[in-house]
C-alpha cells in the first residue's frame, strides 16, 4: 500500500518512517510537514493510506480531511485521546494512534486497513435537471423599490449580510436588497459561489489571493471562518 | 521530578538500528529547545492557548524520553492552559530542563 505521512514535526515523521519501514505491506509515497502541500499532492496523485497528525498549525487533521472529495483511508496520529469521538464521525478514519506509537499497535492499525475491501470506483453523479437549470441561468432578479432589477450573476463578486438586508457587489454597481444570504445562496450556482463566513458569500472565480484567514476579492479583504476554510481550499486548483 | 529520561522507547523503535537512533536523537535535540522557546515566549506574553498548543507538541517528546508521570503532568497543564490557568509552569519547565540536560549528554 502506498502511504503518505503528514505531520509538522520532523521527529514525529521519523518515528512513522521507522514504523513503516518495518511493515512489509507499506511503502512511503511522500511526506509533508503541512496539510496544504499534501492537498496539492493529492490533487495529482492517489494514495492508499494517510498517516495524519491532528494538531498542525493553521489546519487541523480534521480540516484536511474535509478538503478531500474522496478521502483515502486515514490513520490519525495524536498525543491526545480526547479527539477519538470526533474521529468516529469520519468514515475514512480507520484507526487512531496515540503517541508514542509502538510497532505492535502500529501494525494492528495497518492490519485493520488491509482488511477493508477495496473501494468501488465512483459512479458518475446524476445531475438534478433543476439544479442544472439553476447553474446555467445567468440572471438574477432582485426587488428594489418595487422594481425587479436584473443582475448578471457572473458579475457578482461579493454578497455581504447587513442585518435584514444583503449588499450585492458587482463590477459596475452595488445593490442593497431586503433578503438573506441563505435565500440568495439558493439562487446562485453552487460551483461558482461559496459562503466563506457567516456574513459573506463570494464568487470564487473572482478571488485575487488568499492569505491566512482572509481572501482578497476585487478590493475587499474578506475574513474566512475556520469552518468554511476546508471547502474553500478544496475548490482551489492548487499547483 | 522523580523519574529520569531514558531511551527505552527509542531503542524499541530502532530495533537495534544505531544509525536511526543517532539521527533521530539529533533531530529531537534540535527541535526540543525551539519548541521550549516558543512555549516560554507564549507564556511570557500570556498567550495561554498558544502555549497549550506548544505543550501538546512537547508531550510527544516527553513520551519519547519515557517520562510517563511528566506526560500526565503535561496533559493536565495543557488542559489548564486552554482554560487560561497557568499553575504548573514551574513543574513543566523543570521537565523541559531535565530533558534538555539529558539530551545534551548524549553523543549524536
Amino acid at each position: 500500500m502506498k502511504c503518505l505521512i503528514i505531520d509538522d514535526e520532523e521527529s514525529a515523521r521519523m518515528v512513522l518512517q521507522q514504523l513503516i519501514s518495518k511493515n512489509p505491506n507499506l511503502e512511503i509515497d511522500a511526506e509533508f510537514s503541512n496539510a496544504i502541500q499534501a492537498i496539492k499532492h493529492l490533487n495529482h496523485q492517489d494514495t492508499d493510506l494517510i498517516f495524519l497528525d491532528i494538531h498542525m498549525p493553521d489546519f487541523t487533521g480534521f480540516d484536511f480531511i474535509k478538503t478531500l472529495k474522496n478521502p483515502p483511508n486515514v490513520i490519525l496520529i495524536t498525543s491526545d485521546s480526547s479527539f477519538a469521538i470526533e474521529a468516529f464521525e469520519y468514515d475514512c478514519i480507520v484507526d487512531y494512534l496515540l503517541k508514542p506509537i509502538t510497532q505492535e499497535r502500529f501494525d494492528k492499525a495497518v492490519q485493520k486497513v488491509l482488511s477493508i475491501p477495496p473501494k468501488e470506483p465512483l459512479k458518475k453523479e446524476i445531475q438534478d435537471p433543476e439544479s442544472n437549470l439553476n447553474q446555467t441561468e445567468n440572471d438574477l432578479y432582485v426587488n428594489i423599490d418595487r422594481r425587479l432589477i436584473k443582475i448578471d450573476i457572473p458579475s457578482i463578486y461579493l454578497i455581504e449580510a447587513k442585518g435584514d438586508y444583503i449588499l450585492i457587489k458587482t463590477n459596475s454597481k452595488n445593490y442593497t436588497v431586503h433578503s438573506t444570504l441563505k435565500k440568495i445562496e439558493e439562487k446562485l450556482p453552487q460551483d461558482l459561489f461559496l459562503k466563506i463566513h457567516r456574513s459573506y458569500v463570494i464568487n470564487t472565480k473572482r478571488i485575487i489571493d488568499i492569505e491566512d484567514n482572509s481572501v482578497l476579492i476585487e478590493k475587499d479583504v474578506i475574513p474566512v471562518s475556520r469552518g468554511n476554510k476546508p471547502e474553500l481550499i478544496r475548490r482551489l486548483n492548487l499547483l | 521530578m522523580n523519574e529520569q529520561p531514558n531511551l527505552s522507547y527509542v531503542h524499541e523503535l530502532s530495533g537495534g538500528d544505531h544509525d536511526f537512533e543517532k539521527n533521530f536523537l539529533r533531530i529531537v535535540k534540535r527541535e526540543l529547545p525551539l519548541d521550549a522557546e516558543r512555549f516560554r515566549e507564549n507564556i511570557a506574553a500570556e498567550n495561554f492557548k498558544e502555549a497549550a498548543a506548544n505543550v501538546h507538541k512537547l508531550k510527544h517528546k516527553i513520551s519519547i524520553l519515557g517520562l510517563e508521570d511528566s506526560h500526565r503532568l503535561a496533559q493536565e497543564y495543557e488542559l489548564q492552559l486552554r482554560e487560561g490557568v497557568n499553575k504548573l509552569e514551574n513543574s513543566f519547565l523543570e521537565i523541559l530542563d531535565a530533558m534538555m540536560n539529558y539530551l545534551e549528554k548524549i553523543q549524536t
